[in-house]
């Protein structure tokens, strides 16, 4: 299918594959304990482990930092047809696009935040795109690993070519905005509420963005990798065991 | 001491008196509208008989006619997806069997399809494996069909129905805790295969069920199908035809009973459903009938299919040959379901210490992931379930996003009940046969 040499089904060989994440890891190959700190929240395991988290002695437990990186074209399968079908119906696209990542298999469209509403617009209405269906919309927290940290994945199937295609922004958690897609895909109504209920992703336009699985008066937006786990300590049978993330765990 | 618009008062032998003359009652009257005023708001649920769970509707009731309808949702919240960022990929599908609780075989599959495309061994999985995967699934549809025509048929006065439809459900139950151990959320399907071989007895229980099932599909629907009062309760409610479906994201039976035959088994295959045969049945109406037509109709096409997936059920591995990603020991099904099995306990407790040092870092560490994320959809009785899973190349999920039909189908209740009749809001959102445990994860 592919032309570049990469099987569409294999994980590519660019590591992260498009997601800001943590390389693969280095202790092990130069034997040193690892030095790094951390690379994010979420990268230290569950418990607020500081340091490598490593109790085997082993000394690869840190990942390094990856910046995503763009997969070159061709993309192989349907991907290229529908970049191309893109780029037809929707001018400007360059400016529009910040990235495209192919990768397992996927097709990633990194788009820019406030463009985002044209090109659902584009996809869903044009002859050579035709994703009718939203299928879904979430956010992913990648504190630590990217600045705008606060990416919305929308997953938009074509229900006519039976293709598709994932469509990504990112926003900053200072400025956590996105024009909200409701007006093209109604579908995304709940999931774009949800999605501000547990990241603090406000979408702009949305005709009635509140909570949707929290309780109203809830403060903070829990999924988000910064988010407090809380807890207290409990006694049992004269043992104090600490709250989950004082816990010591195993990386 | 008084002033216009309070009570005036006088002293009396028995204390203080208050004439109450009332004031402006005649333009409080006045001014209002006796046809804003007819409307009432009923609030129903989250603990109602008729709710399905925990789910809660706000109506605004005009006589009987609905107005306006609200969901309300979010009483079931587990947090289920932040929980999986916080344990091991392996222990991922134990949660994620949890949420769908009438569907737990789906939920694991489609969490065990997106962990294998994140590892990239989606061509190491058994033939075995996915037999069985289908094997399960399309039982445990039958199941979930069972128990949504069973509590339909209570909520709109056919109490039978809901007796006759557990029973036959709890056949499948038992079929169920033969293969697995447990009779719900079993955890069955892991990452790489799945979690225990289908024993002989289970394969003999299978057949008996594929013998007695179409008698009582036949038995059902001489129940309900020609009984004037369903007739009346289902045809021609709750109507939403194919744009308003895919407007609204709405997928499964709901969809197909607008007439559009779209099931992600045939139009986006996975486990290998394009080899099997079977039609995918449809409706022009896009009614609360049918989606009876079409759920009664699905059942005997999985019923088909089961029988397809016993006939290829060849001897083999059931777990791909990396011992990583497989579970390091056996596991065995005892007394209180599964665990372990003995013979691998005494070998790391008593003969190898390098088993010791494997298992005890497969269990507490697992085993990692390639960064990346992928996005996987199957076909679950309630339409499309999609599973977001991001690795960062960790041992533990990232994030893992499910895309949970319940969720989504309930946007359609506004849709279907506004200008019905209230009746008519228990039947539609009965069709849609949500789960709130999915919905609110």
């Amino acid at each position: 299918m592919s032309t570049n040499g990469v099987e569409p089904n294999r994980p590519s060989e660019d590591p992260g594959g498009g997601v800001p994440a943590q390389a693969p890891p280095v202790g092990a190959t130069s034997g040193a304990p690892a030095e790094y700190p951390p690379a994010s929240h979420a990268g230290r395991g569950m418990f607020g482990i500081h340091g490598s988290g490593d109790t085997s002695g082993f000394g690869g437990l840190v990942r390094r930092r990856v910046d995503p990186v763009g997969t070159p074209r061709p993309y192989g399968g349907y991907f290229d047809e529908v970049y191309d079908a893109l780029d037809y119906a929707f001018p400007g696209l360059e400016d529009a696009i910040e990235k495209v990542v192919v990768d397992r298999g996927e097709l990633t469209l990194h788009i820019k935040p406030e463009r985002i509403v044209d090109v659902c617009r584009t996809m869903r209405d044009s002859e050579g795109l035709r994703f009718e269906l939203c299928s879904s919309v979430s956010g992913v927290d990648y504190l630590g690993a990217d600045d705008r940290r606060l990416h919305v994945v929308y997953q938009l199937t074509s229900m006519t070519y039976r293709r598709r295609v994932r469509l990504e922004v990112a926003v900053t958690a200072d400025h956590p905005r996105v024009p909200s897609v409701t007006q093209v895909y109604p579908t995304a109504d709940w999931q774009e509420r949800e999605t501000y209920d547990f990241f603090g992703v406000v979408f702009e336009g949305h005709p009635n963005l509140t909570r949707i699985l929290m309780p109203d008066d809830w403060e903070g937006f829990p999924q988000r990798k910064d988010y407090p786990l809380g807890g207290v300590p409990v006694e049992y049978k004269g043992a104090e065991i600490p709250p989950p993330d004082k816990r010591r765990s195993y990386q | 001491m008084s002033s216009p618009g309070y009570a005036t008062e006088r002293e009396t032998t028995e204390g203080k008196v208050f004439n109450v003359t009332g004031g402006d009652w005649d333009t409080v009257v006045g001014g209002t509208d006796p046809i804003q005023d007819e409307r009432i708001v009923v609030n129903m649920g989250p603990q109602h008989p008729s709710t399905h769970g925990v789910l809660r509707l706000i109506l605004e009731l005009e006589g009987e006619t609905v107005r306006e309808a609200r969901v309300v949702v979010g009483y079931l919240h587990t947090g289920i997806e932040k929980n999986l960022e916080f344990r091991n990929w392996v222990q991922g599908s134990t949660f994620v069997t949890r949420m769908d609780y009438l569907s737990p075989i789906f939920n694991e599959t489609g969490y065990a399809l997106a962990v294998e495309k994140l590892l990239g061994i989606e061509d190491q999985i058994t033939e075995r494996a996915t037999t069985i995967r289908v094997l399960m699934m399309e039982l445990n549809r039958i199941a979930s069909h069972l128990v949504w025509v069973a509590t339909t048929g209570m909520e709109l006065g056919a109490i039978s129905m809901m007796l006759y439809g557990f029973r036959e459900r709890e056949y499948i139950l038992e079929i169920f805790e033969m293969v697995a151990g447990l009779r719900m959320n079993m955890a069955y399907v892991r990452p790489g295969g799945v979690a225990q071989d289908v024993p002989d007895e289970a394969i003999v229980k299978i057949r008996e069920f594929l013998a007695l099932m179409p008698k009582k599909l036949k038995e059902y629907e001489a129940l309900l199908s020609g009984q004037p009062i369903w007739h009346q309760r289902t045809k021609d409610v709750a109507v939403l035809d194919v744009t308003g479906c895919l407007a609204l994201g709405i997928t499964g039976p709901v969809l197909r009973s607008a007439g559009l035959p779209w099931d992600l088994r045939k139009t986006m295959p996975y486990c290998g459903y394009e080899t099997y045969e079977f039609d995918v049945p449809t409706t022009p109406t896009g009614d609360v009938w049918g989606r009876y037509l079409v759920r009664m109709a699905e059942m005997r096409e999985s019923l088909k299919i089961i029988e397809q997936a016993l006939d290829r059920l060849k001897p083999g591995p059931i777990m791909v040959a990396d011992k990583k990603i497989a579970w390091p020991a056996q596991l065995a099904i005892g007394v209180d379901g599964m665990g372990n099995s003995l013979e691998h306990v005494a070998k790391i407790m008593g003969q190898s210490m390098e088993s010791l040092i494997h298992h005890f870092k497969l269990v507490t560490e697992g085993f990692r992931v390639p960064p990346g994320q992928v996005y996987v959809g199957i076909e679950s009785p309630r339409g499309e379930l999609g599973v977001h899973a991001v690795s960062d190349g960790g041992t533990r999920p990232y994030r893992v996003h499910y895309r949970e039909p319940s969720f989504v189908n309930l946007q359609a209740i506004p849709a279907m009940a506004e200008g019905g009749l209230i009746a008519d809001v228990i039947a539609g959102g009965a069709s849609l046969d949500p789960v709130m445990g999915g919905c609110d994860r």
